[in-house]
């Protein structure tokens, strides 16, 4: 068993499939994206079940939870937008579903790996300059041209804002990523100093440093306890985050020009 | 053998220098402290002037914290690049 705190991100093949050359293997990854998925959406179906018209307990869950995402969207883009709502929902439930199952001990947390963000925010990314251009056609660039600004400026801001532009998917994609990676790094460590420090106690160094040794130890528990509740809010946090990002990202293609 | 030598003498350069970076990288954390207690800050002082607006303007408070939050993370993910790899 690896103690070290990267250990836990390692990709591990659980079916091998080798297709011309081509990993298409079923990883741990894979298998925990296929359970949030799952889990997610049944979750959701199994509460919305009965569809009555004055909800019980778990169906009036699932409208909170659908009215949350839905106002969010609704305040970022506006009527005309909404067409986007279950691509928001979605992404949304899968997050933060994967995140709270990367809360799990020995479980895999599959936004801590930059390629599953990168996927996400890039999709988002080609979706507005895409959908755009195609409402909006060349009248979508004005997004790069703010109001009200002198016409010597004019030049170095578009410049700026196209740069900014493209570092959209970038942000969008470490937000998430670095959040993840680097409080599991951070719950790995932490628990990390609770075994060594309370190793005194196994290995018997004498009384004061046992002690010593012990009541760190405590401490350090307590601040993994305090880190895992942190953790949690994290999880939930940064899948808020994404899908407001993303509604907010849509609303430059669905109404551009309105900074 | 001198070569060898040369090569484990780099390579421990090189270690020094990225735990040296990683604990440099760590000041870009205590940055992302400083800009969160500025947005708290005046949240709690503009709620405390008008407190019945407070709770319409949280949702753009967490928005804040979070996009806030994410620059020092950027800095910590340099830091646990250098140290892990």
């Amino acid at each position: 068993m690896a103690t070290d705190p990267i250990h836990q991100f390692q990709i591990e093949r659980i079916v091998p499939i080798d297709v011309g050359g081509l990993d298409l293997s079923f990883t741990n990854s894979a298998l925990f994206m296929v359970l949030s998925a799952v889990v997610g959406s049944g979750l959701l179906l199994w509460a919305t079940m009965h569809r009555r018209l004055v909800p019980a307990r778990m169906q009036s869950a699932a409208e909170i939870f659908y009215e949350f995402v839905a106002k969010m969207h609704r305040d970022a883009v506006g009527g005309e937008g909404m067409r986007f709502f279950p691509l928001v929902f979605t992404l949304f439930l899968f997050i933060l579903v994967a995140n709270l199952f990367g809360m799990f001990p020995y479980f895999f947390t599959v936004n801590s790996h930059i390629i599953v963000t990168a996927t996400m925010a890039l999709f988002v990314f080609f979706l507005v300059i895409g959908f755009g251009i195609w409402r909006n056609g060349f009248k979508f660039f004005k997004i790069f041209v703010p109001d009200g600004i002198p016409g010597l400026v004019l030049p170095f801001i578009v410049l700026i804002e196209i740069l900014s532009f493209f570092t959209r998917p970038l942000s969008h994609a470490m937000r998430l990523f670095a959040n993840m990676l680097a409080g599991h790094i951070t719950l790995k460590v932490f628990g990390g100093f609770v075994i060594s420090l309370g190793q005194s106690a196994i290995f018997g160094a004498g009384a004061v440093s046992t002690i010593v040794g012990v009541s760190l130890a405590i401490v350090a528990l307590i601040a993994t306890i305090a880190l895992t509740a942190l953790e949690f809010l994290v999880a939930g946090l940064q899948a808020y985050i994404f899908a407001m990002l993303t509604s907010i990202y849509l609303s430059d293609a669905v109404h551009p020009g309105d900074h | 053998m001198e070569l060898e030598v040369a090569t484990e003498l780099g390579n421990l350069i090189a270690d020094a220098g990225s735990a040296i970076g990683a604990g440099a990288a760590c000041m870009g954390v205590g940055a992302a402290g400083i800009g969160l207690g500025v947005l708290f800050g005046n949240f709690v002082s503009a709620a405390i002037r008008n407190p019945a607006a407070a709770d319409g303007q949280f949702g753009r408070l967490i928005f804040g914290f979070a996009v806030t939050e994410a620059m020092g993370v950027f800095s910590l993910v340099i830091a646990f690049l250098l140290l892990f790899t």
